[in-house]
């Protein structure tokens, strides 16, 4: 039950882009064609996922009994970074189709902030369930909130993007063109999914 | 370039928000107030100016396959001494920016000045530089503060002009949107003439 109530709410209630504002300059660079969309959520769930538990259990077993906690920031941003060239590695000698489809989206991952954001959220008190830990997560409900947070990063992606496809082919006053109007437009689905706050 | 047009290049040519659209996720998430905006844009600033000062001076030593993680952990150090100078001096500030204060880390700002400029100037223009780029931050994420609050609690750092509540929405998600869409349009509007 209790997972079920991270996993709704990850997705919907504070959906990572449209409540949480992380991951905004990828979410509006490469959502320009569905197809490109669908890549990068697929490399972000990915990188987002693994990341979360490793720097989990790094925090867990090195950084808190060691007191490096006010570490956190730089380790755990070396620590994505070098994921990322990894996962890049490994994917190019395993899966080089899976490689070729995400192209330039893995090494731009690193510096999307959703996962450093996730990352930090689920070892602080402070940032974990929405402010309102009465503990802090284990590595289950981290596993589980890193999953959700990116399918709904994902969702939100794709569904602007099917959006933004349509957009390309209006007519928009000249000022709006461009990424004025695309905000505007995340804008008012931000407001379609406040609909969801209150269900959980 | 001369040393008063690298400081206020940042309000207008190369402002960080609405031309060069960098930052977005700070731009969007803290300002719902225009205090908050003032705050986060000073936060940014500094580890703007100190990282650049910084990688300026190491950059020649750096061995190039190897500058952005170096840079990283430059931009990381300055951000950690921020998070705890902020915890010791300001401890409200901080818990009201929240996450969005270690995640300087990744805002592309500090990271893009860092390879476009910093990186091929010296210390002094890489420090004007810095100032100028987060002056622009700053009053580009002020001007948004002050119209999310004006709609959306009906008041100005504070200061309340209406009574009761103003348009909630302008406080929540879709308002930051709204707002920095519609400025967008203003800004493309004006800038264009």
């Amino acid at each position: 039950m209790e997972y079920f109530l991270i996993i709704v709410s990850a997705i919907f209630v504070n959906n990572i882009v449209l409540a949480q504002f992380l991951g905004i300059c990828p979410f509006l660079g490469v959502s320009n064609r569905l197809s490109t969309a669908v890549g990068m959520s697929g490399a972000v769930c990915f990188v987002i996922t693994l990341a979360t538990v490793v720097t989990f259990l790094i925090n867990h077993y090195l950084l808190v009994p060691l007191n490096l906690t006010f570490l956190q920031t730089i380790s755990f941003i070396l620590v994505i970074a070098a994921l990322v060239q990894m996962v890049e590695i490994v994917l190019k000698k395993a899966a080089p189709a899976l490689y070729q489809a995400l192209g330039i989206f893995l090494p731009l991952i690193t510096t999307n902030c959703a996962v450093l954001g996730v990352a930090i959220t689920v070892v602080s008190k402070e940032f974990a369930f929405g402010g309102a830990a009465s503990h802090l997560m284990n590595l289950g409900e981290a596993t589980v909130y890193a999953l959700a947070t990116s399918l709904g990063y994902a969702l939100a992606m794709i569904l602007f993007a099917g959006i933004r496809e349509h957009l390309a082919q209006s007519d928009v006053p000249k000022p709006f063109k461009g990424l004025p109007i695309a905000l505007i437009t995340v804008g008012i689905m931000a407001m379609a999914f406040l609909g969801f706050s209150g269900i959980v | 370039m001369s040393k008063w047009s690298l400081i206020t290049k940042g309000f207008i040519k190369e402002n960080p928000t609405f031309v060069l659209v960098l930052g977005m996720c700070p731009t969007l998430a803290v300002t719902t107030s225009a205090m908050n905006g003032l705050e986060m844009g000073l936060a940014t600033m500094f580890v703007l100016l100190l990282s650049n000062i910084v990688i300026s001076l190491i950059s020649p030593i750096v061995p190039d396959k190897v500058h952005i993680p170096g840079y990283i952990v430059v931009i990381a150090t300055f951000v950690t001494v921020l998070q705890l100078l902020m915890q010791a001096f300001v401890p409200a500030v901080y818990e009201e920016l929240g996450l969005f204060i270690p995640l300087i880390v990744v805002n592309c700002i500090v990271l893009g000045r860092a390879e476009a400029f910093a990186g091929s100037h010296g210390a002094g223009e890489s420090a004007l530089d810095g100032i100028g780029i987060g002056l622009g931050f700053t009053v580009s994420l002020t001007l948004i503060g002050i119209v999310r609050e004006a709609l959306g609690s009906g008041a100005v750092f504070g200061w309340k002009f209406i009574s009761g509540d103003g348009i909630l929405a302008f406080i929540m998600a879709p308002g930051a949107f709204l707002v920095l869409g519609y400025l967008m349009v203003l800004f493309n509007k004006l800038a264009k003439k």
